[in-house]
Order: structure tokens, then C-alpha cells, then sequence
């Protein structure tokens, strides 16, 4: 199970770096939304992938009595979604306010920080 | 997307979600559930209720600044950890209040508190961006 | 829990001794700030209140941190796990003199922004949040600083970038979301690069503690580094990015220069710095034997951001990009003490740090003030400062003096050091590009010394004569101590760790060897079996 959840990592990541190359604001946040979740079903498989079986420890026991799921990954797959989710939001946003402000969203186009007619500094008095 | 059925049907479905919101932050000690998750319920509920009625009338009904509500519940989430410290134990060590209320075991904790907090700053930092969002809309 | 009938020893995975209430300074950054920006965020609207408040928590960091400092150099290194967890079940916070150190500059230089942007951060800045976001920024930078679990560190990551962004569009001008835009997109990836090969590291070792996996990987001798040197250069990539090393870098001069001022200020103290610092901890203290795989790399970004950075300053005329090229300069530095990995070279590097910290905050307010009195940024338009103002002018020369590596203020002795670690280590390429970007760097810094303050006025004014009428509206503004003060503070640094370098010396040099020999890192955190 553990390859084909690989190939599909594989897969995200590739259609995530495709998208982050365009020169589309908007197409760069949607890889980077895709790369968030590469990302997390990678750390998620990095945990190792078993079936189904609750990481629950019987009461007179100090280790589960089965080999049980790594209830870890999940927890950090959730804190990394979360942050995720947050950082999507705020930058879909902020292209938004950026589009409207700067009337495009292609990021050859966002010169202002940067204007093309930069001067040299002055060479003497 | 203002349709009546719609302006109708909208306050009850936001109140209607926000109760489910907080039962949900509230199971998630022990089931699926907790303040992010019950958070997002709010919060998707203002945007909801927003939408339908506008946004002037969601930042009247909350009567706080959502950032406030955010900043509050950081305040809220922090102090959560804080309590260990009378009991010589390490930040963030839970604290428990296990008592019977007519028979009913009801167990405060400060793990519990800690999530209203994390509720608090999900309800208030993504209802902040979602009404920011339905504002430029409108303009 | 309720319910239970057996009864479990807890010993096993928690901690059962009293935690002294001393230890609790551990965690005292973080919390005084999350508290204070918090407090701050719920009193937007007061923003005459905001400023004394929020000055009032920075004061009370630095206050802890110094507490912090001084507790770690009286009783060595300090643990604290949360929630009572023995490690490496809990997260742990893990305090070396390194950490300490960085943190309570870091946190002295953002008392000292606190102070400057009460002067120059108007209502709208305060109630758009300067004050809650510059906090919660440093309840990040001290928390990277001070934990010592390496998913641990990639949240405090997110912390400090999701109040940058907060800060960097304060007051949402169209140059601000230019700049935001590249700033976010870019970082955000970056900090996808440190999950990535956080949870490759998982895979590889099955814990994030970072003294737990410098153990591991200790015991591995050599038998997995391939593996490990993937996921070292990822790592390396997403510390680069963060700190804008060479091929990496272009995010900074693109944006650093858009947001007010003072916050370019912060950002060019401060967050390329924790880059860096994550740079050491984790090539240095967890893969060092990845770090010796990959030291020639490391040498050559080094040279690389080196040269970009000393270049690019030279082709600027607008003073803060200037400034953002020298800020990256500093970074090859730091990244010559890390490829060399020596304890000489990373006290080298960490001394760096602590200068680049002090000195870059200072010239990005010195920027600032340069607009107050000349009424410009740009090379061209300015000129003439000295006659308006001779005292502020010789605080610039001491900092361009600083920041260019001369005698006798602080960036002279970190500069010595690493020179001398790379002689040592027989790459005297390495040291020549040093040498050679801190000439640059003062051609750049004394072209701006002598266009911006020496010569008598704006371009087009006659060699010798004194430029009549120019731009003083701003003089108003410039009465009152806060702009002085933090300036006055940063540059009164900079000339003593110039002059009495030891204090700085000793604590870089065993910041340093508690990174490179990290025993003592490990029995702080696993017991005396460690």
C-alpha cells in the first residue's frame, strides 16, 4: 500500500511544482495549496501506514498489545493542515487585495516594488 | 444569492450552527471534534449569515471586533498552560476538576479551556478574513 | 481520568519531581509575549494605549531573557518538557547559551523597535495591530530560538511568518502588497521545505526531538548518508531560503524595503537571523556528519551570497534596498562559519549573528531617519545630512564603519574570527570572499556615507556649496527621545562590542561548543545516562 501512496505523493508534488511555475498568481497559490497536501501525506506515510487499528493501550499495560496506528503523524499532518489552511487563506486574500490594487496578477507584470526603469547610483557629485 | 428563501432561512441556520459548533468543541476531549473544527463551524455560520443579511449586521450581532475575539482567545489559550505552575509542574501539564452535579460527572479541565481558547482564535481570525472577504464583495 | 481502577506508575513517562518555579523562564519569552500581543490585539482601537503597553511587554522579554542568560550560565543548560511528559515523549524547550544569547539581543532589539515605532508607526499602523504583530513576531523568534524539538521549531516558523505578514502590509499600500506577495508566496513555500524533511527525519528516526535524533544519527556511523544527506539538503533549502542565501535570496531586496520602516528594521534584525540560527542547530548540533558531507556546497553559497549581496549594494540608489543587499552579505558570513563547522567558526558565525542583529536594525532606523531629515531614500535626492545634523551623522559612519567590518566596532572581531577559522581549515577562498565582500560593502556603505551626508545637497547642488532649501517638514517629528533612544541604544552596542569584546566572545565561543560537542545538550535532556 505504502508504494502507491508513494506514487501519488509523487504525483502531487509534480502537479504542485507545475503550478508554482506559472507565472499566474492564482495558479501559484492553487500549487501551493497542492503542495501543503503532498507534504502531509507524506509526513502521514512516514509514520508507516497500518489498518485501521486504534493506538489505545489497555488499562494493566504500558505498551499497546498489537502493533496499533502512530497516532503521531496525525497530530503533526493536523497541526501542518491547520497552519496551512490559515497561510491559503491569507494569501488568497492577499492576491485578492493585490489584484485589485495592482490590476494583475501575473507576477512579471508586479513591478512596483521593483520598477524596470531602476536607476544606477550616482557615479560622482 | 440573496434570494428570500434564502434571508429567511439564514439567522436560523447560523444560530442552529454556532449550537452545534459548541457541542462539538465540546465532545472533542474524548471524540472527534474540538475548538479548530467547532471553530470552523462558527465561523463558516457568520460568513453564512453574512452573506444573507450582510455584513453590517453580522459585526453588530458579534458586538466585538472579531481580532478582538481572536486576540482573547490566545489570551485565553495561554493562561490554560500557566496553571501548572501552581503545582510545581511544567507549562502545560493539564489540571483537572472532576466533581458530581446531581449525580452528573462533570469534569473541568484546563486542556478544556485551552480549546474554548483555540474556538475563540479560529472564530476570529478566519470570520475576520471571511467578512473581509464579503465586504469587498459588496463594495 | 475518572474511571480508572488500576493503578498505573506514571514514572515511567511523566515527570513526578517539583519542577522549580526557576525553570519556568524557559518558557517566560514565549508566554510574555503571546499574553502581551494578545492583550494588545484585544485594545486595537486605544492606540494611545497600545504603545506603552507593548513597550511595557518587550521591556518585561528582555527583562526575562536576561533572567533566562543568567540562569543558563549559572546552572548549564536547561530542559523544561510540556505538560510533565519525560522526553522525548513531550515537546521539549531546551536552553544553551547560544539560544539564550540570541534570543535576548533579539529581544533587546525589539524593545528598541517597540520604542522607534511609537514614534513613527501613526494610529492606523497601531490599530491595524503594529504592536500585537511585532509581540506575537517575537513569541516566534524566541521560541525558535529556545525549542529544542524540531516540529516544535517549524510552528514557531509559522508564528513569525504569519505575524511578518501581518506587519508587512500594515497600512496596505500598493508597494506593500507587491512586496507581500513575493514575500509570503516564497517564504511559505520555504517553511513547506522544512516539513518536508522534517517528516522525511521522522521516517528516518521515528522522533522529532532534537537531542533524541542527534543521538540516533550519531549511532548510525556513516550507514545511512545518503539518506540523511537528502534530507540535509532539503533542509539547507528551506534555511537558505529563509535566511536568503545566494541563489535563494531574491525574495529579500524585493520586499524588505516596502513595509514603514521600522519594521524593515525588525525583519533585517531579526528573521534572516533565526534562519541562520536554525542553519547551526541543525547541521551543526543534529546531522554534523551531513554538515562535513556538505561543506563544500555550503562554502560555495557562501562565497556566492557574499558576492550577491556586497554587488548588489553597490548597484543600489534607494538606501533601504541597499540595505537589504548588505543584510544578505552578512548572511554569506554567518555561512562561511557553518560550512567550516569549527567551534572557532560557528562562535564566528554566532558573534556574526549577534552583530548583523544589533547593526542591521540600526541602519534601517538610521534609513529612517535619513526620510526625516532629507525627505528621501534615494541617493540622488538626499545629500547634505551632516550640515542638517552632525551628530546623527557620525551614529551612520559608526554603523557603516560596523556593518562594513572595521575597526573598532562590532563587526571587526566576528569578521577576524571567521577569516581565521577558514585559514584554519585550509579554504582561503573562503576568507578571501570575506575580506573581499566587507570592501565592497564599504564601498557601498561610504558612498552612501558620502552622498547622503558629505557632499552639501541634493544631485545638481555645485561641489562646495550648501544646498539652500530642501526638505525639513519632517524635523517636527524628530524632537522627541523615541527615535533617539533605540538608536542611541543599537549604535552605544555596536561601540561596546567593538571595544570590550570578550563578554560577547565567551558567550559566543560556549554557545558555540555546546553545538559542536553537544553532550551537555543531550544529558540536559535525557539524564546523566545520555
Amino acid at each position: 500500500m505504502e508504494s502507491g501512496v508513494v506514487i501519488l505523493i509523487g504525483l502531487f508534488f509534480s502537479v504542485a511544482v507545475y503550478l508554482m511555475l506559472s507565472k499566474q498568481l492564482v495558479r501559484m497559490l492553487l500549487g501551493i495549496a497542492i503542495l501543503g497536501n503532498a507534504v502531509n501525506m507524506l509526513i502521514f506515510t512516514n509514520g508507516r501506514l497500518t489498518r485501521e487499528v486504534p493506538p489505545l493501550i489497555p488499562e494493566e499495560l504500558y505498551t499497546p498489545a498489537i502493533q496499533t496506528a502512530n497516532p503521531l503523524p496525525q497530530a503533526l499532518v493536523l497541526t501542518a493542515i491547520v497552519i496551512s489552511f490559515s497561510f491559503f487563506a491569507f494569501l488568497l486574500v492577499l492576491a485578492f487585495r493585490a489584484y485589485q490594487e495592482l490590476g494583475t496578477d501575473g507576477v512579471n507584470t508586479m513591478r512596483v516594488a521593483e520598477p524596470e526603469d531602476d536607476q544606477t547610483p550616482p557615479q560622482g557629485y | 444569492m440573496r434570494t428570500i428563501i434564502f434571508r429567511t432561512i439564514a439567522p436560523y441556520l447560523s444560530a442552529l450552527m454556532v449550537l452545534f459548533s459548541i457541542f462539538v468543541l465540546l465532545r472533542g476531549h474524548n471524540e472527534p471534534g474540538g475548538g479548530f473544527i467547532g471553530g470552523l463551524i462558527a465561523a463558516s455560520a457568520f460568513a453564512i449569515f453574512g452573506i444573507a443579511c450582510g455584513v453590517a449586521s453580522v459585526r453588530r450581532a458579534i458586538y466585538f471586533h472579531p481580532m478582538a475575539v481572536a486576540g482573547f482567545g490566545l489570551f485565553m489559550a495561554a493562561l490554560a498552560g500557566v496553571l501548572s505552575i501552581f503545582k510545581g509542574q511544567t507549562f502545560m501539564t493539564s489540571q483537572w476538576l472532576i466533581f458530581d452535579f446531581f449525580g452528573v460527572e462533570i469534569a473541568l479541565s484546563t486542556p478544556m479551556v485551552f480549546d474554548i481558547g483555540v474556538y475563540l482564535v479560529v472564530v476570529g481570525a478566519i470570520g475576520s478574513i471571511a467578512l473581509a472577504l464579503e465586504e469587498r464583495e459588496s463594495d | 481520568m475518572a474511571g480508572s481502577s488500576v493503578t498505573v506508575d506514571l514514572s515511567q513517562a511523566m515527570i513526578t519531581a517539583h519542577v522549580a518555579a526557576a525553570d519556568w523562564l524557559v518558557v517566560a519569552p514565549s508566554l510574555i509575549t503571546i499574553l502581551g500581543g494578545s492583550l494588545c490585539l484585544m485594545l486595537r482601537k486605544h492606540t494611545s494605549l497600545q504603545p506603552k503597553l507593548g513597550n511595557a511587554f518587550l521591556g518585561l522579554l528582555v527583562l526575562a531573557n536576561l533572567a533566562l542568560l543568567a540562569r543558563v550560565l549559572d546552572h548549564g543548560i536547561i530542559t523544561m518538557v510540556m505538560g510533565n511528559w519525560l522526553p522525548p515523549f513531550g515537546i521539549a524547550f531546551t536552553v544553551d547559551t547560544l539560544g539564550a544569547t540570541l534570543s535576548l539581543i533579539a529581544s533587546i532589539v525589539a524593545f528598541c523597535a517597540g520604542i522607534f515605532g511609537s514614534a513613527t508607526v501613526d494610529a492606523t499602523g497601531r490599530r491595524y495591530g503594529f504592536y500585537p504583530f511585532l509581540l506575537l513576531l517575537m513569541t516566534g523568534v524566541c521560541g525558535a530560538f529556545l525549542t529544542g524539538d524540531i516540529f516544535n521549531l517549524y510552528v514557531w516558523f509559522e508564528v513569525l511568518l504569519i505575524s511578518s505578514y501581518g506587519l508587512l502590509i500594515l497600512g496596505n499600500d500598493r508597494i506593500q502588497l507587491d512586496g507581500a506577495v513575493k514575500y509570503g508566496v516564497l517564504n511559505l513555500i520555504g517553511t513547506n521545505l522544512f516539513l518536508i524533511a522534517t517528516g522525511l527525519l521522522y521516517g528516518i528516526f521515528g522522533t522529532l526531538n532534537m537531542a533524541d535524533i542527534a543521538m540516533k544519527a550519531a549511532a548510525l556511523e556513516g550507514a545511512a548518508t545518503g539518506t540523511l544527506a537528502t534530507v540535509a539538503a532539503l533542509y539547507f533549502l528551506a534555511f537558505a531560503m529563509k535566511a536568503a542565501a545566494f541563489p535563494v535570496n531574491f525574495w529579500l531586496p524585493a520586499s524588505y524595503h516596502t513595509p514603514n520602516v521600522v519594521v524593515s528594521a525588525v525583519f533585517a534584525g531579526l528573521l534572516t537571523k533565526v534562519g541562520v540560527y536554525a542553519l547551526i542547530r541543525v547541521f551543526v548540533l543534529i546531522l554534523p556528519e551531513s554538515r562535513a558531507y556538505m561543506a563544500d556546497v555550503i562554502a560555495l553559497v557562501a562565497i556566492a551570497t557574499l558576492m550577491t549581496g556586497a554587488i548588489g549594494a553597490l548597484a543600489q540608489s534607494e538606501v533601504r534596498r541597499l540595505l537589504g543587499y548588505v543584510v544578505i552579505a552578512g548572511i554569506g558570513a554567518m555561512l562561511a562559519g557553518v560550512a567550516v563547522g569549527s567551534t572557532l567558526a560557528v562562535s564566528g558565525a554566532v558573534f556574526y549573528a549577534v552583530h548583523s542583529i544589533i547593526v542591521m536594525t540600526a541602519l534601517y532606523m538610521a534609513a529612517g531617519v535619513m526620510k526625516l531629515i532629507g525627505g528621501s531614500y534615494d541617493l540622488r535626492k538626499l545629500g547634505g545630512l551632516y550640515n542638517k545634523n552632525a551628530a546623527f551623522a557620525a551614529v551612520f559612519l559608526v554603523l557603516a564603519f560596523a556593518v562594513s567590518g572595521l575597526p573598532p566596532f562590532s563587526g571587526f572581531w566576528p569578521k577576524i574570527i571567521l577569516v581565521d577559522a577558514a585559514f584554519a581549515d585550509g579554504r582561503a577562498w573562503l576568507a578571501a570572499a570575506i575580506l573581499l565582500s566587507g570592501f565592497l560593502t564599504t564601498l557601498a556603505m561610504g558612498r552612501v556615507w558620502i552622498f547622503a551626508f558629505w557632499r552639501g545637497g541634493p544631485e545638481g547642488t555645485p561641489d562646495g556649496e550648501l544646498a539652500t532649501a530642501t526638505a525639513t517638514e519632517g524635523s517636527a517629528s524628530l524632537a522627541g527621545g523615541a527615535i533617539w533612544v533605540p538608536l542611541g541604544i543599537l549604535t552605544a552596542l555596536v561601540i561596546y562590542f567593538g571595544l570590550q569584546p570578550e563578554w560577547m566572545l565567551e558567550l559566543s565561543t560556549q554557545g558555540a561548543s555546546g553545538v559542536v560537542e553537544p553532550l551537555g545538550y543531550l544529558r540536559s535532556v535525557f539524564g546523566e545516562q545520555g
